[in-house]
C-alpha cells in the first residue's frame, strides 16, 4: 500500500518570477472570496468584475477618478515605506491625514483668510505637514521613551483624530452658512486648490506626490540617514552595537510619515471637499488602505506608483459597486482587508515549500 | 531496576544478549541535501555497543547533520539506518527515543523555571499523570549514584552552571531509556573540571552498557576520551580510525585535507609563534578600569568591582566559565550597558556611561560574541555591512548623502584583504558561511588600526583555518602596537595568546597572573571559584 505524505521544507532561495506570481495569485485568491459573496447577491462575479475593471482602468472618466484617489494614497504610502522600512509600524497615516485637514481649515478660515492664494495655499501644505507630523511624533517618543507599543497608539490617535473633526464641526468650526449642518463653511476661492480642467485632480498635490517618489527611493537607498533607518529596521541590536540613535531615527521615520499622511489630508479638503466635514467623508480609509499598496509594492517607493493606481481603481470601483450593483460600498472594505491578508500569508507561501512523497508499505509499518 | 516501571525497553531481550563489539548502530550511505548544499554525501557509520565514538570535522562537515538524520530530526535522501540490526526509519525523535537513542544538544533545551526533577518528569511519557515528582526524584538520585552525574533533583534550572545543566539532560535522556546517546559538543560551554567530570561520567556510562557518539571539533578532547574516530570533511567521511592508532598530526591531516595542512593548520601555527616571540614592548595606558560595577539582566550584581588596565602592544585575557559577569563588563566597557558604579577610561578620556557612539569615536574596535545578533544585519549586503561603524564619516558619506562609488571601492579592497569569498558585494551576507562572516566583521573593525581591540569570544564556532586565521591577526594586531581585551571560556586560547590574564569568577578577578607563570590546572580550579594564596602554593579550599 502506497501512501502520499506531505512535506512542509523551508526555501532559502527564491527566484524572481515567483515573488512576482505569487501576489497576483493573492490577490486572484481574495477576488475568488468576493466573488462567492457576489454569488450570493445573485450577481454574476464575471460581469461584475468586467465592469469594475472597465469603469476603473478603461474608461476616461474611471481613470479621472482613479488619479484622484491615488494622490492620498501615494501621499500616505510614500510615508508608510519609510516608517515600514524602519520596522515601525505606523497604522495611524489616517489620524495623521485627519490632522492635516484640521491644519488646512484653521489656515483657509480662521488663520490666513483673505490672503492670496499663493501665501495661503503653501501655509496649508506646510502646516499640514507639521500637524501629521506631530500627531505621529507622540507615538514615537512613546515608544523611543517607554517601550510603548507603536501598533496601538497609532491606531488609537486615529479616533482622537477623528473624534477631534467631529467635536470642531459639531462645535466652535460650525458653519455659519450651513443651515447647522456638522460642516466648516466653505474656503474662500484663494484656499481651493486649482484643478486640471475637467477633472477633480488637484494638480499640486499631485505634483508633490510625483515629486516624493524618486526623493524617498533615494533618501532611503543612498542617504545617512535611509542607511541608519534600515540597519534599525532588521536588526535593532546591530543598530545599538553601530552607535545608532534610536530615538533620532523613530522621530524622523514618523515625522516623514505622519507629515506626508498631513499632505494628503491638505489635498483632500482645500482640493476636493472646501471644507472640513465628517471623518468618513474626507477620507474613505485612505490610511488603512495606504498599508496594503505599501506591503504590495514591499516598501519600493517606485512600486508604489503600479500599486496606488490599481488600489485607486479598486476606490473607483467600489462607487461602482455601490451604484451600479446596489451593493454596500463596505465589500470594497471586505475586499482590502482579505487582499491584505492573502499577501501576508503568501509570504509563507514563499519562505516554504510544501512537497508530496509517496511512501512505501515498509516504511509504515514501522511506525504504526 | 526502577526505571522499568516507567519505561520498557521493546529490545531489552536484544540489549541483554549484546557483547561489547557488536555492531548496534549502521549507517549506510547517507546522503543529505540540503538547498545549495550536500550536506552528507554516501556516509558510512557504525556505533559499537559500549564504545564512544567520536565524530570529528570543522564546522560545516556534517557532522550534526548526520546524527540529526540518527536522531530523526531530518530524514535522509539516500541510505540506510539499523538500529541493532533492524532496518529504521525514523520520522521524527519521538520514533528515535522509542528505540532508545538520545541526543544531548549543546544547549539544552530546559525550562529555567522549573525545577531538575520537574524537567525531567516532563519529558516521561509514562510517569504517573498526578504528582509524578517524588518517584522521578528517587530514579534521578539512583542514576546520578550510578554514573556519577550529580545533581540535585529539587534545584530550579536557572539556578544551575552550564555543566549541572548539562549532566540534567544526560539524566534525562538515560531515564526516559536511551542506551545509545548522542552528545553534540557537550565541551563548549563547561569549565575543564566540569569537563573532566563529564568524561568520567561518559566512561562510567559505556562501562553500564551505554554506547557514545561524541562530537566535538576539539582534537585533545577526541584523542582523550574516545575509543574510535571517524573525522568528516565537507560531507564526506575522511575515514575511522582507532584512538591508540591515531596522533594529533594524523587526524588534523584528516580534517583539513592532504593538500592544505601544511600551509593552513601547522604553518599558521608556526607564523603565530614567531609573531608571540616578538615579544611585547608595552607602551601607554589604553584602556583602565576601576573598581566597576554593573547589573545584569536579571537586576543581580554581575559585575563587582573590578579593575584592570590594557596596555599598547598587549593582550590581555580574561578567562571565565560564561555567565560569571563577562557579558555585562564588555558590554559596560562597549557602551551598551549602564555602568553602575566604578570608571572606564579609554587613552584618559573618561567614557563611563557616555554610550556607543562615544566608544566608536574613540577608536575601539569590538568584535561581539553573537555576531549574528549584534556584529551582523544578515539581510544588507557585504558593502553594507562592511561600512556599519563608518558609514557616519569622510569619504564614506558627505553631509547627507552615502559616497557609493568610494564605499564599493573601499569594499572590494576589504575582501581582497582579508579574503572574504563571495560572488559580489551586493550578496547579502546571510549567504554567507560563518568563517567568512567572521571575516566580514574583522576586516570592518580592524580597518582603521584602532588603539583598542575588545574580541569577545572571538572564535567561538570557528573551524580550526578560521581560529587560526582570527588568532594570528589578533597577534598582528598587538604587534601593531594595539591594546587588546581577549575575553574566553577557552582556557587554552587565552594561555596561547595573552601577556596577562585574569580569572573571573561570580563578577570578581580572583587573580591576575602573568602568562609566563600561567599553569592550566590552576587557572582551570579558579574558573570554578577556588583560591590561592600567594605565600603556598597549595589548595587553600574554596573561598566559596
Amino acid at each position: 500500500m502506497k501512501k502520499i505524505r506531505i512535506r512542509v521544507e523551508r526555501v532559502y532561495e527564491v527566484p524572481l518570477w515567483l515573488r512576482i506570481v505569487i501576489p497576483i495569485i493573492a490577490i486572484l485568491v481574495a477576488l475568488s472570496i468576493v466573488a462567492i459573496i457576489f454569488l450570493i447577491q445573485g450577481i454574476n462575479p464575471i460581469i461584475a468584475y468586467a465592469e469594475i475593471f472597465h469603469d476603473a482602468f478603461l474608461t476616461t472618466y474611471g481613470i479621472k477618478f482613479n488619479v484622484v484617489k491615488l494622490i492620498p494614497l501615494l501621499l500616505c504610502s510614500l510615508g508608510l515605506s519609510v516608517a515600514f522600512k524602519a520596522n515601525v509600524w505606523n497604522i495611524g497615516a489616517e489620524g495623521q491625514l485627519l490632522m492635516g485637514a484640521i491644519a488646512a481649515t484653521w489656515i483657509a478660515l480662521f488663520k490666513l483668510k483673505g490672503y492670496p492664494s499663493y501665501i495661503v495655499i503653501p501655509a496649508m501644505y506646510v502646516l499640514g505637514f507639521i500637524f501629521g507630523a506631530l500627531w505621529a511624533l507622540i507615538p514615537a517618543l512613546l515608544k523611543a521613551k517607554f517601550e510603548v507599543n507603536e501598533i496601538i497608539t497609532t491606531l488609537m490617535m486615529n479616533y482622537i483624530a477623528m473624534k477631534l473633526v467631529l467635536f470642531l464641526i459639531y462645535g466652535p468650526w460650525r458653519g455659519t452658512t450651513t443651515w447647522k449642518y456638522p460642516i466648516t463653511d466653505e474656503f474662500p476661492a484663494e484656499a481651493q486648490l486649482p484643478l486640471i480642467p475637467g477633472t477633480l485632480i488637484h494638480w499640486p498635490s499631485l505634483l508633490i506626490a510625483l515629486i516624493l517618489v524618486p526623493v524617498i527611493y533615494l533618501f532611503l537607498k543612498k542617504t545617512k540617514i535611509g542607511y541608519e533607518i534600515s540597519v534599525f529596521g532588521l536588526n535593532p541590536n546591530a543598530a545599538r552595537y553601530a552607535g545608532i540613535n534610536k530615538t533620532k531615527v523613530l522621530v524622523i521615520v514618523m515625522l516623514i510619515s505622519g507629515g506626508l499622511a498631513g499632505i494628503a489630508g491638505v489635498g483632500e479638503v482645500a482640493g476636493i471637499h472646501h471644507r472640513l466635514r465628517y471623518p468618513s467623508s474626507i477620507s474613505s480609509g485612505y490610511g488603512y488602505t495606504a498599508i496594503i499598496t505599501t506591503w504590495l509594492a514591499k516598501l519600493n517607493p517606485l512600486l508604489l506608483l503600479p500599486t496606488t493606481f490599481f488600489f485607486g481603481g479598486l476606490l473607483v470601483g467600489g462607487d461602482v459597486i455601490k451604484i451600479d450593483l446596489r451593493l454596500p460600498s463596505s465589500v470594497v472594505y471586505l475586499f482590502n482587508g482579505l487582499i491584505l491578508t492573502s499577501l501576508v500569508s503568501s509570504d509563507i507561501l514563499l519562505r516554504y515549500r510544501i512537497r508530496l512523497l509517496v511512501v512505501g508499505e515498509e516504511d509504515d509499518k514501522c511506525h504504526s | 531496576m526502577k526505571s522499568s516501571k516507567y519505561y520498557l525497553s521493546p529490545f531489552s531481550q536484544t540489549l541483554s544478549s549484546l557483547k561489547k563489539g557488536d555492531i548496534v548502530v549502521l549507517m549506510k550511505g547517507i546522503t543529505k541535501r540540503f538547498p545549495g548544499v550536500i550536506a552528507n554525501y554516501k556516509i558510512d557509520f557504525d556505533l559499537r555497543y559500549g564504545e564512544i565514538h567520536a565524530l570529528l570535522g570543522e564546522n560545516g562537515a556534517g557532522k550534526t547533520t548526520l546524527v540529526s538524520i540518527l536522531y530523526g530530526i531530518h530524514q535522509p535522501d539516500e541510505g540506510e539506518i539499523y538500529v541493532y540490526g533492524k532496518r529504521v526509519h525514523f520520522r521524527s525523535p519521538r520514533d528515535a527515543i522509542r528505540m532508545g537513542i538520545g541526543m544531548v544538544h549543546q544547549h539544552p533545551r530546559l525550562i529555567d523555571t522549573l525545577t531538575v526533577a520537574e524537567n525531567i518528569a516532563l519529558s516521561l511519557k509514562d510517569a504517573p499523570f498526578i504528582n509524578p515528582v517524588p518517584n522521578v526524584e528517587e530514579l534521578i538520585k539512583e542514576y546520578s549514584e550510578k554514573y556519577g552525574l550529580k545533581v540535585d533533583p529539587k534545584a530550579k534550572v536557572w539556578q544551575l552552571s552550564a555543566g549541572e545543566k548539562q549532566r540534567v539532560a544526560i539524566l534525562r535522556t538515560l531515564i526516559s531509556g536511551a542506551k545509545i546517546l548522542i552528545l553534540d559538543e557537550p565541551t563548549t560551554s563547561l569549565s575543564p573540571p566540569e569537563r573532566n567530570d563529564l568524561f568520567e561520567a561518559m566512561k562510567a556510562l559505556v562501562e553500564e552498557g551505554a554506547s557514545i557518539i561524541f562530537i566535538s571539533h576539539k582534537l585533545k578532547e577526541v584523542l582523550g576520551i574516545s575509543d574510535r574516530i571517524t573525522v568528516l570533511r565537507k560531507g564526506r567521511k575522511v575515514g575511522t580510525v582507532s584512538a591508540e592508532e591515531s596522533s594529533p598530526e594524523l587526524l588534523i591531516k584528516m580534517m583539513l585535507g592532504e593538500s592544505k595542512p601544511m600551509s593552513i593548520g601547522l604553518g599558521l601555527g608556526k607564523a603565530k609563534d614567531q609573531l608571540h616571540k616578538v615579544g611585547h614592548k608595552v607602551g601607554k595606558k589604553i584602556l583602565e578600569v576601576h573598581n566597576l560595577y554593573v547589573l545584569g539582566d536579571r537586576g543581580e550584581v554581575a559585575v563587582k568591582g573590578v579593575s584592570f588596565e590594557v596596555r599598547e602592544g598587549e593582550i590581555f585575557g580574561i578567562v571565565g566559565v560564561p555567565g560569571n559577569g563577562q557579558r555585562e563588563l564588555v558590554e559596560a566597557i562597549v557602551g551598551l550597558r549602564k555602568a553602575l558604579k566604578g570608571v572606564i577610561r579609554i587613552s584618559g578620556v573618561d567614557i563611563t556611561n557616555k554610550g556607543p557612539l562615544a566608544v566608536i569615536n574613540m577608536g575601539v574596535a569590538y568584535i561581539p560574541e553573537d555576531r549574528i545578533k549584534y556584529g551582523l544585519v544578515l539581510d544588507l549586503t557585504i558593502a553594507e555591512n562592511l561600512i556599519l561603524k563608518d558609514y557616519r564619516r569622510p569619504p564614506f558619506s558627505g553631509r547627507i548623502m552615502l559616497n557609493t562609488s568610494y564605499i564599493s571601492k573601499w569594499c572590494l579592497d576589504l575582501m581582497r584583504r582579508y579574503d572574504i569569498k563571495t560572488p559580489d558585494i551586493n550578496t547579502p551576507v546571510k549567504y554567507l558561511s560563518g568563517g567568512n562572516l567572521q571575516r566580514v566583521i574583522l576586516a570592518r573593525e580592524f580597518s582603521h588600526n584602532p588603539k583598542l581591540i575588545i574580541a569577545f569570544r572571538p572564535t567561538y564556532g570557528l573551524d580550526v583555518a578560521a581560529t587560526e586565521y582570527v588568532q594570528k591577526l589578533l597577534l598582528q594586531e598587538k604587534q601593531r602596537g594595539a591594546a587588546i581585551l581577549l575575553i574566553s571560556e577557552d582556557l587554552d586560547e587565552i594561555i596561547e595568546l595573552s601577556d596577562r590574564i585574569a580569572v573571573m569568577f561570580e563578577g570578581k578577578f580572583m587573580d591576575i597572573v602573568p602568562a609566563g607563570r600561567a599553569d592550566a590546572e590552576r587557572l582551570g580550579l579558579m574558573m570554578m571559584g577556588v583560591r590561592f594564596h600567594e605565600e603556598d602554593k597549595d589548595t587553600c579550599g574554596k573561598s566559596l
